[in-house]
């Protein structure tokens, strides 16, 4: 056996270690967690999944999105108003909402995808507050208004019902370990090393061969599905949706999961979705001000960890290379 | 391997009347510029003398405003960057544009994007092709980090490598995506004497064991006289003359280019 | 006909509104490249500040003061507070990131905007407040068989003579020409001996005392102000710098003033309820076919 670093083997057990004991605790918890705790981890779980796909356009390929929450909104319309209407079952509205919310970041991002950073940024915002802003307008009399929509199916898997906080919990949970496998496999993919060199330096990597283009495309279209997936189960679960689950702040939450939690990194998006979501609850008391607490947390991140609570680790080609090697010694 | 004929008659890269402006600055003007197969060419002159700009016209950058860019007979005049590198032309830049929170491995295997397929499903589901095509583009990357003088630096972030090191891994990366042709940018900008020297042998050897050609942009007359087959020499957006380097060396339009006597 | 000047007075007054935030935002991004989400606050504590000097001094302002001279106080009083919150927000939440990067910096931005917005609902109350109607001089006014009133009037006349006073600043005196010069380039500007801390605080002093003198003239005109009302104006503010071309500093007023033409025109002859949708078309529309603005230069990247 060729001689290991010894920090390299340590933290690699040490999170596979992580790993399991995270797997273990989520599959325990129902079993003595009360309803309310059931439904503070579901809405965890949403900003798991939100964070996650803002992550692959933000924290992949760098790009500025603070309308994502307009992505989100779309899944949970396109949920809430194709089971309201026609009564189509809200599961397999589910990737029918990530699909709807994927073609409208293709038909709306297409034209200003070459736009520089900052102005990205801002286009961004105002495509956010445009579907916010046309939702509660209530065109063609789909959305309902201000109001909303409501009376949203339950989830039912054949004859399964899955109405109870447990099942709301499974659910979520369940999607977002299949997106986390989904985007593991993705960062580790050519596809993955293209954003990141997207990221890095747009025109080296226009330079090297990669298609900036389509590949920031390709990011916003993901990234909105994904969140499109969030708006479905997020309809189900509250079986109401109204714009004002889905304003500006939303997406600033969202942007500053994948910030707080650090750039491109899933333990960190992790992080930082139990950051936004779990911390209002612990404060739930002092409501006002602990929107101020969490305007000084995040200047204070930015001051001593702008990387993030969990940094992406790069070298993940270490890793790779040592296991070989161990499997070639053995022969 | 086989050894290519120098100055082969086969033109690998021309440009005709090649014209750029930039609102009333004219940086190209009218640039007729011919590379033959195996030949390492130069374009000199003093600064301002629109070199990049020929560069970064040739390698899809900018669009001209006027004439045209062939590159093996095929008209890729404003063609996107990437479409150009997957022709075959390769480019390194003069202030070094790597991915610096990459490693080196991950910035050289960058290179092989334009050679390989694998989408996103791909990506998702990890079909046997996709694997291999992962394990070719890490040899492949592995070979040229080597041939560099980089592997055991491999893992070590871009921004951690020494400023020599990092423009070679840069030719690396370029070198990644299987070119025809190299454009370098003034590559022996910022190393000593002795990196100098290294990189004269190392564009020699790799000219006589592949099949490249090179076009390099380049102010230490060591290493244009010292490498060079042909030499185009530019002032003020036109070419002022062009010849083996010997002719060059003492032709007086150059050197009172240099020297500064008009414009 | 006559409805359509009174729109474009309207306009030109919401405008005018925007014109004058837009220049703290264009200040602060041209030199620093810094979206400044705390600004639209900045103006949103102003107009605070003069709602509560006017309730609380009401009885000084009408034995000693008289209307105008009460106004007169509170707007100074106001920018000159303004003025300081802004050099100590830049000091204690910018200054400390700049390092990090843009990015770390817009986050921090954000949670300034977050922190002050909040504060101000914390001492002010979640509900509308109003500005007293007594304390306003107002006195309605005929031109041309138009409607309008002696404030706007006013209003309109200090905001284009401010925006005179600062055309003329930023492209004819010292300090304006420093501005500029660091905008284009830092570190030219400083081999030249240009202090980069001095203009920092100068853009950081004039920008939120701007935008606290904005605040006070929009709770006189619209009586009704509200916490959120930062984020409302200093979105579409910021589109009136996008549309005047970053960092240009008259294009950011001018483009304050097409913008609130442009939203009046757009909510009397389109739709009231689709308006802010019109303006932010306005945005990424600009944004599509004339990125440098309307009146903004290019700058070109050097490869």
């Amino acid at each position: 056996m060729p001689a290991l670093s010894g920090s390299l083997t340590g933290s690699r057990t040490a999170r596979l270690a992580l790993m399991a004991g995270v797997i273990l605790a989520l599959v325990i918890f129902p079993f003595f967690a009360s309803d309310y705790l059931l439904d503070v981890a579901f809405f965890f779980g949403i900003y798991v999944l939100l964070g996650l796909s803002l992550n692959i356009v933000l924290g992949e390929v760098g790009l500025y999105d603070l309308g994502h929450a307009g992505f989100y909104a779309i899944g949970a319309y396109t949920t809430a108003v194709l089971n309201t209407r026609f009564g189509i079952p809200v599961l397999i509205l589910l990737p029918v909402s990530a699909l709807a919310a994927g073609l409208f970041a293709y038909l709306v991002t297409s034209p200003i995808i070459h736009l520089r950073g900052d102005y990205l940024c801002i286009v961004t915002i105002g495509m956010g507050e445009i579907v916010r802003l046309a939702l509660i307008n209530n065109p063609l009399g789909l959305t309902g208004g201000p109001n909303g929509v409501y009376g949203i199916d339950s989830p039912t898997l054949g004859f399964l019902a899955l109405d109870s906080s447990t099942g709301y919990y499974v659910l979520i949970w369940v999607v977002v370990a299949l997106s986390i496998l989904a985007l593991y496999r993705l960062q580790r993919s050519r596809i993955g090393r293209a954003w990141n060199c997207i990221r890095e330096d747009e025109i080296a990597a226009q330079a090297t061969g990669i298609d900036v283009r389509a590949y920031k495309l390709l990011a916003f279209v993901l990234g909105a599905a994904l969140a499109g997936v969030a708006g479905n189960l997020y309809a189900v679960k509250l079986m109401v949706v109204s714009p004002e689950s889905f304003t500006f702040w939303e997406s600033c939450l969202m942007f500053s999961i994948v910030l707080i939690g650090g750039m491109g990194s899933v333990p960190g998006v992790i992080i930082g979705a139990a950051a936004i979501s779990l911390f209002p609850e612990i404060f739930r008391s002092f409501a006002s001000y602990r929107l101020v607490v969490f305007g000084v947390v995040m200047i204070l991140m930015m001051m001593f960890r702008p990387g993030g609570a969990w940094p992406r680790r790069r070298g993940g080609t270490e890793a790779q290379d040592l296991i070989r090697r161990l499997g070639r010694s053995r022969g | 391997m086989p050894a290519f004929a120098k100055k082969s008659a086969e033109v690998v890269l021309e440009t005709v009347g090649l014209t750029k402006t930039f609102g009333g600055l004219t940086a190209v003007d009218a640039l007729d510029l011919r590379v033959h197969r195996g030949e390492i060419s130069s374009l000199i002159g003093p600064n301002g003398a629109g070199k990049t700009t020929v560069f970064n016209v040739v390698t899809g950058i900018y669009r001209p405003e006027g004439g045209k860019v062939l590159f093996q007979g095929e008209n890729i005049t404003g063609r996107k960057p990437h479409r150009i590198v997957e022709r075959g032309i390769a480019r390194t830049f003069q202030n070094i544009r790597l991915f610096q929170n990459l490693t080196c491995l991950e910035n050289v295997m960058a290179g092989r994007h334009a050679r390989t397929r694998s989408g996103l499903l791909a990506a998702l589901l990890r079909p046997g092709s996709q694997v291999e095509e992962e394990k070719e583009t890490r040899r492949l990357a592995e070979e040229r980090l080597s041939e560099v003088g980089l592997w055991e630096s491999r893992h070590e972030l871009a921004r951690n490598i020494p400023y020599g090191r990092q423009r070679m891994l840069e030719i690396a990366r370029a070198l990644a995506t299987s070119p025809r042709l190299i454009v370098l940018d003034e590559p022996s900008s910022g190393l000593n004497p002795r990196e100098t020297g290294d990189l004269m042998e190392f564009i020699k050897r790799i000219i006589r064991e592949e099949d490249l050609t090179i076009l390099l942009i380049e102010h230490d007359m060591n290493v244009v006289m010292g490498i060079s087959d042909w030499v185009t020499v530019m002032d003020g957006g036109r070419k002022i003359a062009e010849g083996h380097p010997r002719q060059i060396y003492h032709d007086p339009r150059v050197i009172e280019a240099y020297l500064g006597g008009g414009t | 006909m006559r409805v359509f000047l009174e729109q474009l007075a309207n306009g030109l007054t919401i405008g005018s509104f925007y014109g004058l935030i837009a220049l703290g935002y264009s200040m602060v991004y041209g030199v620093l490249k810094l979206i400044n989400f705390a600004h639209g606050d900045f103006f949103t504590l102003g107009s605070y500040l003069g709602y509560t000097m006017l309730v609380l001094g009401a009885g000084f302002v009408t034995t000693h003061l008289g209307l105008w001279g009460g106004l007169a106080v509170v707007v100074i009083v106001a920018a000159l507070c303004l003025a300081l919150v802004g050099v100590v927000v830049e000091r204690v939440a910018y200054r400390p990131i700049y390092p990090a990067g843009r990015l770390p910096a817009v986050v921090s931005a954000l949670g300034a905007s977050i922190i002050l917005q909040n504060l101000i609902m914390i001492i002010w109350g979640p509900r509308y407040q109003a500005y007293p109607a007594a304390l306003i001089p107002n006195f309605p006014i005929h031109i041309g068989g138009m409607n309008l009133t002696g404030l706007q009037i006013l209003i309109l006349c200090v905001s284009f003579a401010l925006m005179a006073i600062l055309y003329f600043v930023i492209q004819k005196t010292t300090w304006g020409a420093a501005i500029r010069a660091t905008a284009l380039d830092r570190d030219t500007a400083s081999l030249m001996g240009i202090n980069f801390n001095k203009v920092i605080r100068f853009i950081f002093t004039l920008g939120p005392a701007l935008g606290a003198l904005t605040g006070v003239m929009v709770g006189m005109y619209y009586r009704q102000i509200s916490f959120t009302m930062g984020w409302n104006y200093g979105l579409k503010a910021f589109t009136a710098t996008i549309l005047g071309g970053i960092g240009n500093l008259p294009g950011a007023m001018f483009g304050g003033l097409i913008l609130g033409v442009l939203e009046m025109l757009g909510s009397a002859y389109v739709s009231t309820a689709w308006k802010d949708v019109f303006v932010f078309l306005i945005l990424i529309l600009v944004l599509i076919f004339r990125p440098n603005g309307l009146f903004g230069e290019k700058i070109a990247e050097k490869v």
